[in-house]
């Protein structure tokens, strides 16, 4: 049972593989820029699952699968045009069967009506496809060097005595096969030899039983039988050779050309085993279909594509090169994969990267003690260190990099999304994605899919207007969402951006007023009210949709994207459109941050949220009502924060003159200056989780260890102002929470 | 034969390891005892309670130090290099727990352990699982999941 689960783990991992790609090639597809490989890679995935699938019972999803791979096939033989409303059917197919293998993974059920429905779809299109353009018989030969978008697994029988074939130039080759005990040890199979040869030809096999002794005899790992093969092929001695490849050596085996006329005759075999000679013709397998009725030869394989499909069954010619072309496409692409990849263990992964974790901060401590020690700067000792810290440095990154994943199958998902979004409010939308390469760490790819997808959800819901309105509007019918992902100063930027109406902003802010969030005379300026959207409780859709307006939605995407140690940040422009700007850390295990001292204590900002540094004159401070100290910086005034204080380590300093203000730049663009003592550092440091051991410290995102050893704590700029205004108005509360602005 | 017999006694016998904070001894199952190392300064936590002195670095994971003695309700202790941290695994986390010193390894069989008295105070009644007189001395059996404030009450 426990191999068998691990198989199906694989097989289900697999899957998850194989449907990302089925939706990269088939959004491919849509774009209007598939080819026939793009058609066959989509048509191999399918029936990869559909393979799978049958291999565990899994009878809802071959049945699916099949027909999906039915249809697709239509595509490849030209028949079906991939036309938008095609590829709509087609994608969400992929979707549903997406649906099919995580409810088979997970023991869940699928939405029958919804199967069903598509299942129906399929079989129109299937019907179509075959009446638009029935299927023409095509001579054997004229497959010499078939395109390659003829692929497809299909065990189907030919008429060996075909006319066809014998105009093709074709030759006749007897092949002389014995298994050895060996090739059975290895794991091989004779019958997938058999029906390997299939894809070159239609082969007559005959199984010499001569050999095999009375049953108390049997060794039953013996080898016994012997096979006389007469194959009739265009592909020459190669290419037969080919599919003996991997049992080569376990295995006697003789290949001889013959001539049409006699290829009845028994030619006795070069180096063959004289006990082959005079063997008795028997049908070897039906699987391997050796009748001349393709019918019969269908029905015994039951995914054959064809057996249940009402569409005109293609003639048995046809058919036959599909095998051959497929079995080539598919060495070519084990010949050169795009790029060698191993499967491993996330918990080695993160194993190495806080080892290496480690070995940062012991070679901090290192350098510190050896400079401690009185090492001159320029000595062998200080070089060798520096060098061993670029080296440090570098394996880190190049760990970090193990870990990265490129945001693409995130991305991916999102087309689902949009799809569904668009279908359920009506709308016509297109998602445009741009810098899919851009490589995040896996756990923010992870956690950042709920978030994207409400606002994906968003965008198409709110941020699109109906069909009519764009109309109306003088914009294209369509709607366009685009999702992009870049690099940007050692963080990923990704943005959600739809060419929608923009944020209605008389009506945000009444509803914020309604919803008494604000006060009615409430004065905000433009990026303030945007911002209102990310309040806990707002909800601009007057009625409950389905999809988006729970009253739970930006607010709770601006919790998750904070927890990954990003920021989200919106623009908008009336009648242009909105755009929702996520900045995110590439890794979530080091930062670069700014060591600074404040009441004795060492602690560490994060530079990200650092815009500048510097020492205060007494003309700048300000004090409102006595109690609340700003400093007039950037032609603002900004809200001084003692972090000494708002730590609790001492009492709230008297004046901040001699101190240092570091300028904090929160998400939404609002400052706040923290006092602190001296500036240490700045250096990467080495993020470790305080929740395992202890919990949440409020205004503490994390904790490091130092150079020396000791621990020191990651401010969480954001939270240490929260906690550091004590019973604050309620305008400021909320709006602070909302991450508004104070100036 | 003797492995049954060595089993016997693992089985109605527990490990103990004693320590001491001021006049008292206390004790706990040496199996929840990860290691015990030296007094070294840790980093204050802003907004923790008292008894909780701080975090140190135990080779590469953030270990929160807490002050047994202010945590049993006495006087909290004024660290030095004299002070000893055991280093504790409860149910889902590591702790330290700073004592005076390590008094002895005891075996203790499940007999001698006797119910916390009910003079004791409900402070008492929550950290002491029970009392073992073992020749002259009180030890007290520290109940040591309840030693750490739970996870939500730290994050409030």
């Amino acid at each position: 049972m426990d191999a068998m689960a691990e198989i199906r783990e694989t097989f289900f991992l697999e899957c998850d593989d194989l449907l990302e790609a089925l939706e990269a090639d088939l959004n491919t597809m849509n774009d209007g820029e598939g080819d026939d490989e793009t058609v066959n890679a989509v048509f191999r995935a399918v029936h990869s699952i559909k393979g799978g699938a049958g291999a565990f019972a899994l009878e809802d999803l071959v049945r699916f699968a099949h027909k999906f791979e039915t249809t697709l096939d239509e595509v490849r033989a030209g028949r079906l045009e991939p036309t938008p409303d095609v590829m709509g059917v087609f994608l969400r197919c992929g979707d549903i069967l997406a649906d099919l293998v995580h409810a088979a993974r997970d023991e869940t059920d699928v939405d029958n009506a919804v199967v069903d429905g598509l299942l129906a779809e399929l079989e129109e299109l299937c019907n179509a496809g075959g009446a638009a353009a029935p299927a023409e018989p095509e001579p054997k030969g004229a497959d010499d060097e078939a395109p390659a978008d003829d692929l497809g697994f299909q065990p189907i029988s030919l008429d060996f005595g075909d006319d066809d074939d014998a105009d093709s130039g074709a030759t006749t080759f007897r092949i002389e096969f014995k298994a050895e005990k060996t090739l059975y040890a290895h794991g091989n199979e004779t019958a997938l030899l058999f029906r390997a040869l299939n894809d070159l030809g239609a082969p007559e096999i005959s199984c010499n039983t001569d050999n095999l002794p009375a049953l108390d005899e049997i060794d039953p790992e013996g080898a016994y039988l012997d096979w006389t093969i007469r194959l009739e092929t265009d592909q020459g001695e190669e290419a037969i050779r080919e599919v003996f490849e991997f049992v080569e050596g376990n295995c006697t085996l003789t290949i001889t050309e013959e001539t049409s006329e006699s290829s009845s005759s028994e030619t006795p075999p070069d180096g063959g085993e004289a006990d082959e000679m005079g063997f008795t013709p028997i049908a070897f397998d039906a699987e391997i279909s050796l009748g001349d009725e393709p019918a019969v030869a269908e029905a015994e394989d039951s995914p054959a594509p064809t057996s249940t499909d009402p569409a005109p069954t293609p003639t048995p010619a046809v058919e036959s090169k599909k095998p051959t072309t497929e079995k080539r496409a598919e060495k070519k692409q084990a010949a050169s994969p795009a790029k060698a990849t191993v499967r491993v263990d996330l918990d080695r992964v993160d194993r190495l990267i806080n080892l290496v974790g480690e070995l940062v901060i012991n070679q901090a401590m290192l350098s510190q003690s050896a400079q401690e020690s009185g090492a001159a700067a320029h000595s062998g000792v200080a070089d060798g260190l520096e060098e061993f810290k670029q080296l440090t440095r570098e394996i880190q990154e190049s760990v970090m990099a193990i870990r990265a994943q490129p945001v693409k199958p995130l991305f991916q998902r999102m087309s689902r999304i949009v799809r569904e979004a668009a279908s359920a409010t009506g709308k016509s939308v297109r998602l445009k994605t741009e810098g899919e390469s851009a490589e995040v760490d896996k756990t923010v790819i992870e956690r950042l899919s709920d978030p994207l997808t409400h606002m994906i959800r968003n965008a198409v819901d709110h941020g699109l207007e109906t069909p009519e309105k764009r109309e109306a509007a003088g914009k294209e019918n369509e709607g366009t969402v685009r999702l992009s992902a870049a690099h940007r100063a050692g963080r990923v930027v990704i943005e959600v951006a739809d060419d929608g109406a923009g944020i209605n902003r008389e009506r945000v802010k009444q509803i914020a007023i309604d919803k008494e969030l604000i006060p009615a005379d409430a004065e905000l300026s433009d990026s303030e009210i945007d911002n209102l959207l990310f309040m806990p409780g707002f909800s601009t859709a007057s009625s409950v949709s389905d999809l988006s307006g729970r009253g739970v939605g930006m607010d709770v995407v601006k919790r998750s994207i904070q927890a990954l140690g990003g920021r989200i940040s919106i623009a908008s422009e009336p009648g242009k459109g909105s755009t929702f700007t996520i900045s995110l850390p590439l890794t979530l295990a080091v930062l670069d941050g700014m060591v600074i001292r404040v009441a004795d204590q060492t602690l560490v900002v994060p530079l990200n949220d650092i815009v500048e540094t510097l020492k205060p004159s007494a003309d700048d401070m300000h004090e409102i009502c006595g109690d609340s100290p700003v400093i007039f910086v950037r032609d603002r005034f900004v809200p001084l924060v003692d972090v000494g204080h708002a730590l609790g380590y001492r009492d709230r300093l008297e004046n901040c003159l001699g101190k240092v203000i570091i300028l904090i730049e929160s998400e939404d663009g609002t400052l706040t200056a923290l006092v602190v003592d001296n500036i240490q550092d700045q250096r990467q440091v080495v993020i470790k989780g305080l929740e395992d051991n202890y919990g949440y410290v409020p205004g503490v995102a994390a904790a490091t260890i130092l150079g020396d050893g000791r621990i020191a704590l990651i401010l969480d700029p954001d939270s240490l102002l929260s906690t550091a205004i004590a019973a604050p108005p309620p305008i400021q509360a909320s709006l602070a929470a909302a991450g508004g602005a104070y100036v | 034969m003797s492995e049954i017999e060595q089993l016997d006694v693992q089985s109605d016998t527990q490990e103990m390891v004693a320590f001491r904070i001021g006049e008292q001894e206390y004790c706990m199952d040496i199996m929840s005892v990860r290691e015990i190392r030296g007094w070294t300064p840790a980093t204050p936590l802003p907004h923790s309670p008292t008894y909780v002195r701080g975090v140190i670095n135990l080779r590469g994971a953030v270990l929160p130090i807490v002050d047994l003695s202010g945590r049993l309700g006495y006087e909290p202790v004024e660290p030095s290099a004299r002070h000893v941290i055991i280093v504790a695994q409860t149910v889902n986390q590591v702790v330290g727990l700073l004592v005076d010193e390590v008094s002895d390894i005891l075996t203790l069989l499940e007999e001698n352990l006797q119910p916390t008295p009910d003079v004791a105070s409900e402070q008492a009644k929550e950290f002491v699982r029970g009392v073992v007189a073992i020749e002259d001395r009180m030890i007290q059996l520290v109940e040591l999941d309840r030693v750490l404030p739970p996870l939500e009450v730290a994050a409030a």
